[in-house]
Protein backbone atom coordinates (compact mmCIF):
# COMPACT_ATOMS: atom_id res chain seq x y z
CA UNK A 1 0.00 0.00 0.00
CA UNK A 2 1.36 2.94 -0.83
CA UNK A 3 1.90 5.86 1.77
CA UNK A 4 -0.92 8.44 0.51
CA UNK A 5 -3.33 5.20 0.51
CA UNK A 6 -3.20 5.14 4.31
CA UNK A 7 -6.08 6.28 6.22
CA UNK A 8 -5.30 9.02 9.41
CA UNK A 9 -5.57 6.87 12.09
CA UNK A 10 -3.43 4.75 10.34
CA UNK A 11 -0.55 6.64 9.24
CA UNK A 12 -0.73 7.80 12.68
CA UNK A 13 -0.12 4.00 13.95
CA UNK A 14 2.98 3.94 11.80
CA UNK A 15 3.99 6.89 13.13
CA UNK A 16 3.75 6.30 16.28
CA UNK A 17 5.55 2.99 15.87
CA UNK A 18 8.17 5.00 13.97
CA UNK A 19 7.58 2.68 10.92
CA UNK A 20 7.30 6.07 8.69
CA UNK A 21 8.81 9.62 9.35
CA UNK A 22 6.18 12.86 8.84
CA UNK A 23 9.08 13.72 6.50
CA UNK A 24 8.06 10.90 4.22
CA UNK A 25 4.49 10.76 4.44
CA UNK A 26 4.44 14.50 3.24
CA UNK A 27 6.72 14.01 0.55
CA UNK A 28 4.98 11.39 -1.05
CA UNK A 29 1.92 13.11 -0.51
CA UNK A 30 3.52 16.32 -2.18
CA UNK A 31 4.50 13.76 -4.92
CA UNK A 32 1.63 12.63 -5.24
CA UNK A 33 -0.35 16.20 -5.82
CA UNK A 34 2.18 16.67 -8.43
CA UNK A 35 1.47 13.43 -10.36
CA UNK A 36 -2.39 14.03 -10.54
CA UNK A 37 -3.46 17.71 -9.52
CA UNK A 38 -2.94 18.77 -13.16
CA UNK A 39 -5.95 16.46 -13.80
CA UNK A 40 -8.15 17.28 -10.33
CA UNK A 41 -7.09 20.68 -9.60
CA UNK A 42 -8.19 20.06 -5.77
CA UNK A 43 -5.79 22.48 -5.35
CA UNK A 44 -5.21 26.39 -5.60
CA UNK A 45 -2.51 26.57 -3.53
CA UNK A 46 0.60 23.78 -2.43
CA UNK A 47 2.86 25.41 0.58
CA UNK A 48 5.78 22.09 -0.16
CA UNK A 49 8.22 24.74 1.76
CA UNK A 50 6.29 25.43 5.25
CA UNK A 51 5.04 21.49 5.06
CA UNK A 52 8.45 20.01 4.70
CA UNK A 53 9.48 22.54 7.66
CA UNK A 54 6.36 21.56 9.93
CA UNK A 55 7.14 17.81 8.89
CA UNK A 56 10.84 18.29 10.20
CA UNK A 57 8.86 19.58 13.22
CA UNK A 58 6.35 16.73 14.05
CA UNK A 59 9.10 14.38 13.64
CA UNK A 60 11.15 15.45 16.41
CA UNK A 61 8.13 16.27 18.43
CA UNK A 62 7.51 12.59 17.95
CA UNK A 63 11.09 11.66 18.75
CA UNK A 64 10.29 13.07 21.99
CA UNK A 65 7.52 10.96 22.64
CA UNK A 66 4.56 13.96 22.65
CA UNK A 67 2.79 12.19 19.42
CA UNK A 68 -0.92 13.78 19.07
CA UNK A 69 -3.18 11.63 17.04
CA UNK A 70 -2.40 14.68 14.51
CA UNK A 71 0.79 15.04 14.43
CA UNK A 72 2.65 14.33 11.35
CA UNK A 73 -0.47 14.26 9.49
CA UNK A 74 -0.62 16.13 5.79
CA UNK A 75 -3.35 17.82 6.02
CA UNK A 76 -5.16 20.74 3.81
CA UNK A 77 -7.82 23.02 3.98
CA UNK A 78 -10.55 24.83 2.08
CA UNK A 79 -9.27 27.96 0.71
CA UNK A 80 -12.08 29.66 2.99
CA UNK A 81 -9.63 28.86 6.21
CA UNK A 82 -7.84 32.00 6.86
CA UNK A 83 -3.92 30.68 7.01
CA UNK A 84 -1.24 33.04 8.66
CA UNK A 85 1.47 33.71 5.65
CA UNK A 86 -0.25 31.70 2.89
CA UNK A 87 -2.19 33.26 0.25
CA UNK A 88 -6.35 32.73 1.40
CA UNK A 89 -8.40 33.25 -1.60
CA UNK A 90 -11.79 31.71 -0.75
CA UNK A 91 -11.93 31.14 -4.52
CA UNK A 92 -12.25 34.61 -5.93
CA UNK A 93 -10.30 36.84 -7.51
CA UNK A 94 -10.88 39.98 -4.92
CA UNK A 95 -8.77 37.71 -2.62
CA UNK A 96 -6.39 36.68 -5.47
CA UNK A 97 -3.20 38.18 -3.43
CA UNK A 98 -4.46 38.40 -0.18
CA UNK A 99 -1.67 37.17 2.60
CA UNK A 100 -3.94 36.24 6.15
CA UNK A 101 -2.11 38.20 9.11
CA UNK A 102 -3.54 35.49 11.56
CA UNK A 103 -4.87 31.65 11.62
CA UNK A 104 -8.12 31.03 12.39
CA UNK A 105 -9.22 29.08 15.16
CA UNK A 106 -9.62 25.46 13.77
CA UNK A 107 -6.28 26.06 11.59
CA UNK A 108 -4.46 26.98 14.64
CA UNK A 109 -5.80 24.02 16.85
CA UNK A 110 -4.52 21.44 14.15
CA UNK A 111 -1.44 22.98 14.10
CA UNK A 112 -0.93 23.10 17.64
CA UNK A 113 -1.34 19.31 17.30
CA UNK A 114 1.37 18.71 14.94
CA UNK A 115 -0.43 18.42 11.59
CA UNK A 116 1.34 19.50 8.57
CA UNK A 117 -0.88 22.03 6.26
CA UNK A 118 0.39 20.49 2.89
CA UNK A 119 -1.69 23.26 0.84
CA UNK A 120 -5.03 25.23 0.28
CA UNK A 121 -8.57 23.38 -1.56
CA UNK A 122 -9.94 24.83 -4.59
CA UNK A 123 -13.78 25.59 -3.83
CA UNK A 124 -16.89 27.74 -5.14
CA UNK A 125 -16.23 31.36 -5.02
CA UNK A 126 -16.83 32.22 -1.05
CA UNK A 127 -18.78 29.00 -0.43
CA UNK A 128 -21.64 29.83 -2.98
CA UNK A 129 -22.19 27.28 -5.11
CA UNK A 130 -22.89 23.32 -5.37
CA UNK A 131 -20.53 22.02 -8.29
CA UNK A 132 -16.83 23.81 -7.36
CA UNK A 133 -17.60 25.73 -10.95
CA UNK A 134 -17.51 29.24 -9.53
CA UNK A 135 -13.82 28.98 -8.39
CA UNK A 136 -12.04 32.03 -9.98
CA UNK A 137 -8.87 29.35 -10.33
CA UNK A 138 -10.90 27.00 -12.97
CA UNK A 139 -13.72 24.18 -11.84
CA UNK A 140 -12.08 20.79 -9.90
CA UNK A 141 -12.93 18.24 -11.21
CA UNK A 142 -14.43 14.77 -9.84
CA UNK A 143 -11.77 11.92 -9.31
CA UNK A 144 -14.29 9.15 -10.17
CA UNK A 145 -14.83 10.76 -13.82
CA UNK A 146 -12.60 13.80 -14.35
CA UNK A 147 -16.19 15.60 -17.25
CA UNK A 148 -18.38 15.82 -13.68
CA UNK A 149 -17.76 17.77 -11.02
CA UNK A 150 -16.67 17.11 -7.81
CA UNK A 151 -19.84 18.91 -5.96
CA UNK A 152 -19.45 22.11 -3.83
CA UNK A 153 -18.62 24.19 -2.18
CA UNK A 154 -16.30 22.34 -0.64
CA UNK A 155 -15.35 20.66 -3.66
CA UNK A 156 -11.47 21.09 -3.69
CA UNK A 157 -11.68 19.34 -0.14
CA UNK A 158 -13.74 16.23 -0.95
CA UNK A 159 -11.59 15.84 -4.40
CA UNK A 160 -8.48 15.54 -2.58
CA UNK A 161 -9.16 13.00 -0.18
CA UNK A 162 -11.08 10.93 -3.20
CA UNK A 163 -7.59 11.44 -5.02
CA UNK A 164 -5.39 10.64 -2.26
CA UNK A 165 -4.08 14.38 -2.18
CA UNK A 166 -4.43 14.85 1.48
CA UNK A 167 -4.94 12.62 4.29
CA UNK A 168 -7.75 14.49 5.84
CA UNK A 169 -9.49 17.81 5.19
CA UNK A 170 -11.70 20.57 6.82
CA UNK A 171 -14.32 22.38 4.76
CA UNK A 172 -17.13 24.38 5.96
CA UNK A 173 -20.99 23.59 5.20
CA UNK A 174 -23.83 26.38 4.66
CA UNK A 175 -26.18 23.86 2.95
CA UNK A 176 -24.42 21.66 2.22
CA UNK A 177 -21.23 22.59 1.09
CA UNK A 178 -19.59 19.86 3.03
CA UNK A 179 -21.72 16.59 2.58
CA UNK A 180 -22.59 17.17 -0.72
CA UNK A 181 -19.30 17.19 -2.24
CA UNK A 182 -18.64 13.97 0.15
CA UNK A 183 -21.43 12.25 -1.42
CA UNK A 184 -20.04 13.14 -4.76
CA UNK A 185 -16.56 11.92 -4.08
CA UNK A 186 -17.12 8.92 -1.99
CA UNK A 187 -16.02 9.81 1.07
CA UNK A 188 -16.87 11.32 4.81
CA UNK A 189 -17.69 14.65 5.28
CA UNK A 190 -19.08 15.75 8.55
CA UNK A 191 -21.50 19.38 9.17
CA UNK A 192 -21.48 19.73 13.09
CA UNK A 193 -23.90 21.45 15.22
CA UNK A 194 -24.10 24.90 14.25
CA UNK A 195 -21.93 26.26 17.35
CA UNK A 196 -19.96 23.42 17.81
CA UNK A 197 -16.41 24.43 15.71
CA UNK A 198 -15.57 27.78 16.18
CA UNK A 199 -15.74 30.23 12.66
CA UNK A 200 -13.25 32.61 13.91
CA UNK A 201 -10.79 32.91 10.72
CA UNK A 202 -13.67 31.42 8.65
CA UNK A 203 -14.59 33.60 5.73
CA UNK A 204 -17.78 34.56 6.24
CA UNK A 205 -20.59 33.66 3.88
CA UNK A 206 -24.25 33.30 5.62
CA UNK A 207 -23.13 33.82 9.23
CA UNK A 208 -26.36 31.92 11.29
CA UNK A 209 -25.46 28.73 8.97
CA UNK A 210 -22.35 28.71 8.32
CA UNK A 211 -19.96 25.18 10.01
CA UNK A 212 -16.43 23.94 10.12
CA UNK A 213 -16.32 20.40 9.15
CA UNK A 214 -13.90 17.45 8.73
CA UNK A 215 -13.74 15.51 5.27
CA UNK A 216 -11.88 12.38 5.72
CA UNK A 217 -11.49 8.77 4.49
CA UNK A 218 -13.97 7.26 7.00
CA UNK A 219 -15.64 7.77 10.14
CA UNK A 220 -12.66 7.59 12.37
CA UNK A 221 -10.99 9.88 11.03
CA UNK A 222 -13.94 12.20 11.22
CA UNK A 223 -14.15 11.26 14.61
CA UNK A 224 -10.26 12.30 15.21
CA UNK A 225 -10.65 15.60 13.26
CA UNK A 226 -14.00 16.79 14.91
CA UNK A 227 -12.56 16.03 18.58
CA UNK A 228 -9.33 18.31 17.40
CA UNK A 229 -11.32 21.50 16.07
CA UNK A 230 -14.28 21.38 18.36
CA UNK A 231 -14.73 23.36 21.22
CA UNK A 232 -15.74 27.12 22.54
CA UNK A 233 -13.76 29.45 21.65
CA UNK A 234 -13.87 33.25 23.26
CA UNK A 235 -13.31 34.97 19.49
CA UNK A 236 -16.42 33.13 18.54
CA UNK A 237 -19.52 34.50 20.15
CA UNK A 238 -21.75 31.82 18.49
CA UNK A 239 -19.89 29.18 19.36
CA UNK A 240 -20.98 27.40 22.19
CA UNK A 241 -19.23 26.54 26.18
CA UNK A 242 -20.72 22.25 25.44
CA UNK A 243 -17.82 20.26 26.22
CA UNK A 244 -16.19 18.02 23.59
CA UNK A 245 -17.16 14.33 24.01
CA UNK A 246 -14.11 11.64 23.08
CA UNK A 247 -15.49 10.90 19.80
CA UNK A 248 -13.60 7.57 19.52
CA UNK A 249 -14.94 6.27 23.05
CA UNK A 250 -18.25 5.80 21.83
CA UNK A 251 -17.81 4.81 17.81
CA UNK A 252 -17.98 1.16 18.54
CA UNK A 253 -21.08 1.38 20.39
CA UNK A 254 -23.01 -0.17 17.64
CA UNK A 255 -26.43 0.99 16.36
CA UNK A 256 -28.29 -2.06 18.23
CA UNK A 257 -31.41 -0.32 20.00
CA UNK A 258 -31.33 2.93 17.69
CA UNK A 259 -34.46 4.37 16.67
CA UNK A 260 -33.79 5.89 13.15
CA UNK A 261 -36.49 7.45 11.33
CA UNK A 262 -36.54 7.62 7.12
CA UNK A 263 -38.67 11.97 6.46
CA UNK A 264 -41.07 10.27 3.89
CA UNK A 265 -40.56 13.91 2.35
CA UNK A 266 -37.09 12.77 1.39
CA UNK A 267 -37.97 9.58 0.09
CA UNK A 268 -39.68 11.56 -3.16
CA UNK A 269 -40.73 10.26 -6.73
CA UNK A 270 -38.50 10.77 -8.87
CA UNK A 271 -35.61 9.92 -6.66
CA UNK A 272 -32.51 9.09 -8.77
CA UNK A 273 -33.16 4.92 -9.09
CA UNK A 274 -29.26 4.31 -7.81
CA UNK A 275 -30.11 6.52 -5.17
CA UNK A 276 -33.03 4.85 -3.96
CA UNK A 277 -31.28 1.53 -4.25
CA UNK A 278 -28.80 2.78 -1.82
CA UNK A 279 -31.15 3.74 0.75
CA UNK A 280 -32.97 0.31 0.49
CA UNK A 281 -30.07 -1.09 0.75
CA UNK A 282 -28.56 0.92 3.81
CA UNK A 283 -31.80 0.72 5.86
CA UNK A 284 -32.07 -2.76 5.46
CA UNK A 285 -28.55 -3.12 7.12
CA UNK A 286 -29.35 -0.77 9.72
CA UNK A 287 -32.20 -3.07 10.45
CA UNK A 288 -30.07 -6.72 10.22
CA UNK A 289 -27.70 -4.54 13.18
CA UNK A 290 -30.39 -4.20 15.35
CA UNK A 291 -31.86 -0.76 14.59
CA UNK A 292 -35.57 0.17 14.37
CA UNK A 293 -36.57 1.77 11.36
CA UNK A 294 -39.92 4.16 11.38
CA UNK A 295 -41.19 6.80 9.23
CA UNK A 296 -41.10 9.88 10.21
CA UNK A 297 -42.50 13.65 8.42
CA UNK A 298 -40.29 16.77 7.87
CA UNK A 299 -43.51 18.29 6.37
CA UNK A 300 -41.99 21.69 5.69
CA UNK A 301 -39.36 20.03 3.75
CA UNK A 302 -40.59 21.75 0.38
CA UNK A 303 -40.10 25.41 1.50
CA UNK A 304 -36.16 24.30 2.98
CA UNK A 305 -34.35 25.60 -0.25
CA UNK A 306 -36.43 29.31 -0.99
CA UNK A 307 -35.94 29.82 3.47
CA UNK A 308 -32.10 29.37 2.51
CA UNK A 309 -32.23 31.17 -0.78
CA UNK A 310 -33.61 34.10 1.07
CA UNK A 311 -31.90 33.62 4.67
CA UNK A 312 -28.29 33.15 3.18
CA UNK A 313 -27.82 35.81 0.72
CA UNK A 314 -29.74 38.66 2.96
CA UNK A 315 -27.00 37.30 4.90
CA UNK A 316 -23.93 37.47 2.64
CA UNK A 317 -25.12 40.56 1.16
CA UNK A 318 -23.95 42.16 4.22
CA UNK A 319 -20.91 39.85 4.93
CA UNK A 320 -19.40 40.81 1.44
CA UNK A 321 -19.62 44.48 2.21
CA UNK A 322 -16.64 44.42 3.68
CA UNK A 323 -14.85 43.60 -0.10
CA UNK A 324 -14.88 46.98 -0.97
CA UNK A 325 -10.88 47.64 -2.38
CA UNK A 326 -9.74 49.30 0.81
CA UNK A 327 -8.31 47.64 3.51
CA UNK A 328 -7.43 44.58 1.39
CA UNK A 329 -8.35 42.35 -1.53
CA UNK A 330 -8.67 44.14 -5.49
CA UNK A 331 -8.78 47.66 -5.88
CA UNK A 332 -10.04 48.70 -9.39
CA UNK A 333 -8.03 50.63 -11.28
CA UNK A 334 -10.16 52.72 -13.56
CA UNK A 335 -12.32 54.30 -10.66
CA UNK A 336 -13.17 58.08 -10.97
CA UNK A 337 -13.95 58.78 -6.76
CA UNK A 338 -14.55 56.56 -4.13
CA UNK A 339 -18.02 55.47 -4.40
CA UNK A 340 -17.11 54.39 -8.14
CA UNK A 341 -13.70 52.33 -6.53
CA UNK A 342 -16.33 50.40 -4.61
CA UNK A 343 -18.80 49.94 -7.34
CA UNK A 344 -15.89 49.13 -9.91
CA UNK A 345 -13.55 46.80 -7.17
CA UNK A 346 -16.58 44.17 -6.58
CA UNK A 347 -17.40 44.46 -10.25
CA UNK A 348 -14.44 43.36 -11.59
CA UNK A 349 -13.32 41.00 -8.61
CA UNK A 350 -16.91 38.94 -7.82
CA UNK A 351 -17.48 36.34 -10.60
CA UNK A 352 -21.52 35.68 -11.85
CA UNK A 353 -22.77 33.43 -8.52
CA UNK A 354 -21.27 36.03 -6.46
CA UNK A 355 -22.99 38.89 -7.82
CA UNK A 356 -26.21 37.20 -8.12
CA UNK A 357 -26.29 36.33 -4.55
CA UNK A 358 -25.53 39.76 -3.31
CA UNK A 359 -28.31 40.96 -5.48
CA UNK A 360 -30.84 38.79 -4.30
CA UNK A 361 -29.48 39.47 -1.01
CA UNK A 362 -30.02 43.07 -1.45
CA UNK A 363 -33.57 43.16 -2.30
CA UNK A 364 -34.54 40.80 0.56
CA UNK A 365 -33.33 43.14 2.82
CA UNK A 366 -34.09 46.03 1.02
CA UNK A 367 -37.21 48.76 2.08
CA UNK A 368 -40.35 47.59 1.37
CA UNK A 369 -39.11 44.12 0.57
CA UNK A 370 -37.75 43.48 4.03
CA UNK A 371 -40.88 42.15 5.49
CA UNK A 372 -42.19 39.84 2.66
CA UNK A 373 -38.92 37.93 1.79
CA UNK A 374 -36.51 38.26 4.83
CA UNK A 375 -38.93 37.97 7.99
CA UNK A 376 -41.03 35.93 6.08
CA UNK A 377 -37.99 33.20 5.89
CA UNK A 378 -36.89 33.64 9.20
CA UNK A 379 -40.57 32.53 10.39
CA UNK A 380 -40.22 29.81 7.62
CA UNK A 381 -37.01 28.80 9.23
CA UNK A 382 -39.00 28.25 12.63
CA UNK A 383 -41.18 25.87 11.24
CA UNK A 384 -38.73 24.03 9.91
CA UNK A 385 -36.66 23.72 12.70
CA UNK A 386 -39.60 22.69 14.49
CA UNK A 387 -39.92 19.93 11.95
CA UNK A 388 -36.68 18.26 13.64
CA UNK A 389 -37.03 18.75 17.30
CA UNK A 390 -40.45 17.32 17.34
CA UNK A 391 -39.12 14.09 14.61
CA UNK A 392 -36.55 13.84 17.48
CA UNK A 393 -38.83 13.71 20.10
CA UNK A 394 -39.57 9.87 18.31
CA UNK A 395 -36.19 8.82 17.26
CA UNK A 396 -32.49 9.60 17.42
CA UNK A 397 -30.82 9.49 13.92
CA UNK A 398 -32.48 10.26 10.41
CA UNK A 399 -31.66 8.59 7.33
CA UNK A 400 -31.47 10.48 3.72
CA UNK A 401 -30.41 11.17 0.58
CA UNK A 402 -27.51 13.46 0.70
CA UNK A 403 -28.46 14.57 -2.84
CA UNK A 404 -31.45 13.67 -5.14
CA UNK A 405 -28.42 12.52 -7.76
CA UNK A 406 -24.81 11.08 -8.35
CA UNK A 407 -22.96 13.89 -9.58
CA UNK A 408 -23.45 15.31 -12.98
CA UNK A 409 -21.50 16.84 -15.90
CA UNK A 410 -19.50 20.05 -15.38
CA UNK A 411 -21.51 22.61 -17.27
CA UNK A 412 -24.61 20.71 -16.80
CA UNK A 413 -26.46 23.32 -14.40
CA UNK A 414 -24.49 26.67 -15.39
CA UNK A 415 -27.07 28.05 -17.19
CA UNK A 416 -29.63 27.46 -14.57
CA UNK A 417 -29.08 28.71 -11.14
CA UNK A 418 -32.67 27.55 -9.89
CA UNK A 419 -31.99 23.98 -10.98
CA UNK A 420 -28.31 24.28 -9.10
CA UNK A 421 -30.02 25.45 -5.70
CA UNK A 422 -32.34 22.50 -6.02
CA UNK A 423 -29.56 19.63 -6.27
CA UNK A 424 -28.94 20.65 -2.58
CA UNK A 425 -32.75 20.14 -1.56
CA UNK A 426 -31.77 17.54 1.20
CA UNK A 427 -29.10 18.96 2.93
CA UNK A 428 -30.21 22.95 3.32
CA UNK A 429 -32.81 21.54 6.05
CA UNK A 430 -30.05 21.07 8.58
CA UNK A 431 -28.23 24.08 8.28
CA UNK A 432 -31.93 26.06 8.77
CA UNK A 433 -32.37 23.32 11.99
CA UNK A 434 -28.85 23.94 13.40
CA UNK A 435 -28.27 20.70 14.04
CA UNK A 436 -25.70 18.41 12.66
CA UNK A 437 -25.13 15.31 9.80
CA UNK A 438 -23.03 13.53 7.95
CA UNK A 439 -22.55 12.11 4.30
CA UNK A 440 -20.69 8.33 4.41
CA UNK A 441 -19.95 6.41 1.02
CA UNK A 442 -23.09 3.93 0.56
CA UNK A 443 -23.00 3.21 -2.98
CA UNK A 444 -22.02 3.81 -6.50
CA UNK A 445 -24.50 4.43 -9.68
CA UNK A 446 -24.23 2.34 -12.96
CA UNK A 447 -22.42 4.71 -14.52
CA UNK A 448 -19.43 4.66 -11.43
CA UNK A 449 -19.83 7.01 -9.71
CA UNK A 450 -20.23 7.23 -5.82
CA UNK A 451 -23.43 7.60 -3.62
CA UNK A 452 -23.64 8.90 -0.01
CA UNK A 453 -26.27 8.81 2.46
CA UNK A 454 -27.06 11.67 5.18
CA UNK A 455 -27.25 10.94 9.25
CA UNK A 456 -28.97 13.72 10.49
CA UNK A 457 -28.57 13.62 14.13
CA UNK A 458 -30.19 15.75 17.50
CA UNK A 459 -28.49 19.18 17.98
CA UNK A 460 -25.08 18.08 19.38
CA UNK A 461 -25.93 14.18 18.78
CA UNK A 462 -22.47 13.98 16.90
CA UNK A 463 -21.37 11.10 18.63
CA UNK A 464 -24.51 8.84 17.64
CA UNK A 465 -24.25 9.86 14.03
CA UNK A 466 -20.73 9.00 13.97
CA UNK A 467 -21.55 5.94 16.10
CA UNK A 468 -24.02 5.00 13.38
CA UNK A 469 -21.69 5.57 10.35
CA UNK A 470 -19.28 3.62 11.69
CA UNK A 471 -21.17 0.94 12.50
CA UNK A 472 -22.10 1.20 8.41
CA UNK A 473 -18.75 1.20 7.15
CA UNK A 474 -17.60 -1.61 9.15
CA UNK A 475 -20.43 -3.52 6.88
CA UNK A 476 -19.28 -2.32 3.91
CA UNK A 477 -16.90 -1.81 1.69
CA UNK A 478 -17.59 1.54 -0.13
CA UNK A 479 -15.15 3.62 1.51
CA UNK A 480 -12.55 1.53 1.14
CA UNK A 481 -13.00 2.20 -3.16
CA UNK A 482 -10.65 4.15 -4.94
CA UNK A 483 -11.05 6.65 -7.78
CA UNK A 484 -8.35 4.95 -10.91
CA UNK A 485 -6.33 7.98 -11.85
CA UNK B 1 -42.84 40.00 -13.66
CA UNK B 2 -41.59 39.57 -10.05
CA UNK B 3 -38.87 42.14 -10.68
CA UNK B 4 -38.25 44.87 -13.45
CA UNK B 5 -35.01 45.81 -14.34
CA UNK B 6 -35.33 49.38 -13.22
CA UNK B 7 -35.37 47.36 -10.31
CA UNK B 8 -32.61 45.60 -10.52
CA UNK B 9 -30.07 48.33 -11.69
CA UNK B 10 -31.59 50.57 -8.45
CA UNK B 11 -30.66 47.36 -5.87
CA UNK B 12 -26.97 46.93 -8.10
CA UNK B 13 -26.43 50.39 -6.99
CA UNK B 14 -27.95 50.13 -3.58
CA UNK B 15 -25.07 46.95 -3.28
CA UNK B 16 -22.31 49.24 -4.62
CA UNK B 17 -21.82 46.91 -7.66
CA UNK B 18 -21.27 48.31 -11.31
CA UNK B 19 -23.33 46.17 -13.26
CA UNK B 20 -22.65 45.94 -17.45
CA UNK B 21 -25.83 46.21 -20.05
CA UNK B 22 -26.06 41.95 -21.03
CA UNK B 23 -25.21 41.62 -16.77
CA UNK B 24 -28.84 43.82 -16.20
CA UNK B 25 -30.34 41.42 -18.81
CA UNK B 26 -29.20 38.35 -17.26
CA UNK B 27 -29.94 38.88 -13.93
CA UNK B 28 -33.21 40.19 -14.40
CA UNK B 29 -34.21 37.28 -16.13
CA UNK B 30 -32.58 35.04 -13.21
CA UNK B 31 -33.74 37.00 -10.19
CA UNK B 32 -37.26 37.13 -11.74
CA UNK B 33 -37.34 33.51 -11.85
CA UNK B 34 -35.89 32.93 -8.10
CA UNK B 35 -38.08 35.27 -6.94
CA UNK B 36 -41.04 33.75 -8.63
CA UNK B 37 -39.69 30.63 -6.77
CA UNK B 38 -39.47 31.67 -3.29
CA UNK B 39 -43.43 32.72 -3.65
CA UNK B 40 -44.48 29.79 -2.49
CA UNK B 41 -43.52 30.53 1.25
CA UNK B 42 -46.30 32.98 1.16
CA UNK B 43 -48.57 29.32 1.23
CA UNK B 44 -47.36 29.57 4.49
CA UNK B 45 -49.43 30.70 7.08
CA UNK B 46 -46.69 32.62 9.59
CA UNK B 47 -48.89 34.75 11.67
CA UNK B 48 -47.82 34.27 15.43
CA UNK B 49 -44.54 32.60 14.23
CA UNK B 50 -41.57 33.84 16.26
CA UNK B 51 -38.35 34.57 13.26
CA UNK B 52 -35.09 32.44 14.16
CA UNK B 53 -32.35 34.39 13.66
CA UNK B 54 -29.93 31.60 15.26
CA UNK B 55 -30.86 27.75 15.36
CA UNK B 56 -28.67 27.51 18.22
CA UNK B 57 -30.32 29.46 21.65
CA UNK B 58 -27.64 32.52 22.41
CA UNK B 59 -26.82 34.69 24.86
CA UNK B 60 -24.98 38.24 24.32
CA UNK B 61 -21.47 37.01 24.96
CA UNK B 62 -19.64 39.63 27.61
CA UNK B 63 -15.94 39.36 28.73
CA UNK B 64 -14.22 42.12 30.77
CA UNK B 65 -13.31 45.14 29.25
CA UNK B 66 -9.59 45.03 28.90
CA UNK B 67 -6.95 45.98 26.05
CA UNK B 68 -5.47 42.86 24.34
CA UNK B 69 -2.66 42.80 21.93
CA UNK B 70 -3.56 43.94 18.54
CA UNK B 71 -1.73 42.35 14.68
CA UNK B 72 -0.39 45.64 14.55
CA UNK B 73 -0.22 48.41 12.24
CA UNK B 74 2.56 47.11 9.68
CA UNK B 75 0.50 44.26 9.68
CA UNK B 76 -2.44 45.88 9.07
CA UNK B 77 -1.60 47.75 6.28
CA UNK B 78 0.13 44.94 4.71
CA UNK B 79 -2.64 43.73 2.35
CA UNK B 80 -4.02 47.26 1.73
CA UNK B 81 -3.77 48.27 -1.98
CA UNK B 82 -2.60 51.81 -1.40
CA UNK B 83 -1.40 53.07 1.92
CA UNK B 84 0.72 55.94 3.78
CA UNK B 85 3.05 55.58 6.57
CA UNK B 86 -0.27 54.18 8.93
CA UNK B 87 -3.22 55.24 6.96
CA UNK B 88 -5.34 53.48 4.10
CA UNK B 89 -5.41 55.20 0.75
CA UNK B 90 -8.70 56.41 -0.88
CA UNK B 91 -9.43 58.12 -4.08
CA UNK B 92 -9.97 61.76 -3.20
CA UNK B 93 -13.80 62.19 -1.77
CA UNK B 94 -14.13 65.88 -1.16
CA UNK B 95 -13.60 68.28 -4.75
Amino acid sequence: MEIFDLTLHELHEKLKAKELSSVEATKAMLARIEAVDGKVHAYITVTPEQALAEAEAADQRIAAGNIDLLTGIPVALKDIFVTKGIRTTCGSKILENFIPPYDGTAVAKLKERGAVIVGKLNQDEFAMGSSCESSYFGSCKNPWNLECIPGGSSGGSAAAIAAREATATLGTDTGGSIRQPASHCGIVGLKPTYGRVSRYGVIAYASSLDQVGPMTRDVKDAAIMLGAVAGHDPMDSTSVDTPVPDYLATLEAGVKGLKIGLPAQYYIEGLDPDVKRSMDEAIALYKSLGAEICEVSLPHTEYAVATYYLIATAEASSNLARYDGVRFGHRSENAKGLIDMFAKSRAEGFGDEVKRRIMLGTYALSSGYYDAYYLKAQKVRTLIMQDFLKAFESVDLLLTPVAPTPSFKIGEKLADPLQMYLSDIFTIPVNLAGTCGMSIPAGMSAAGLPIGLQLIGKPFGEETVLRAGYAFERETDWHNLRAAL
Amino acid sequence: MKITRAEVEHVAKLARLELSEPELDTFTAQMDSILAYVEKLNALDTDGIVPTSHAVPMENAFRPDQPKDSIGVEAALANAPQHTDSFFQVPKVIE
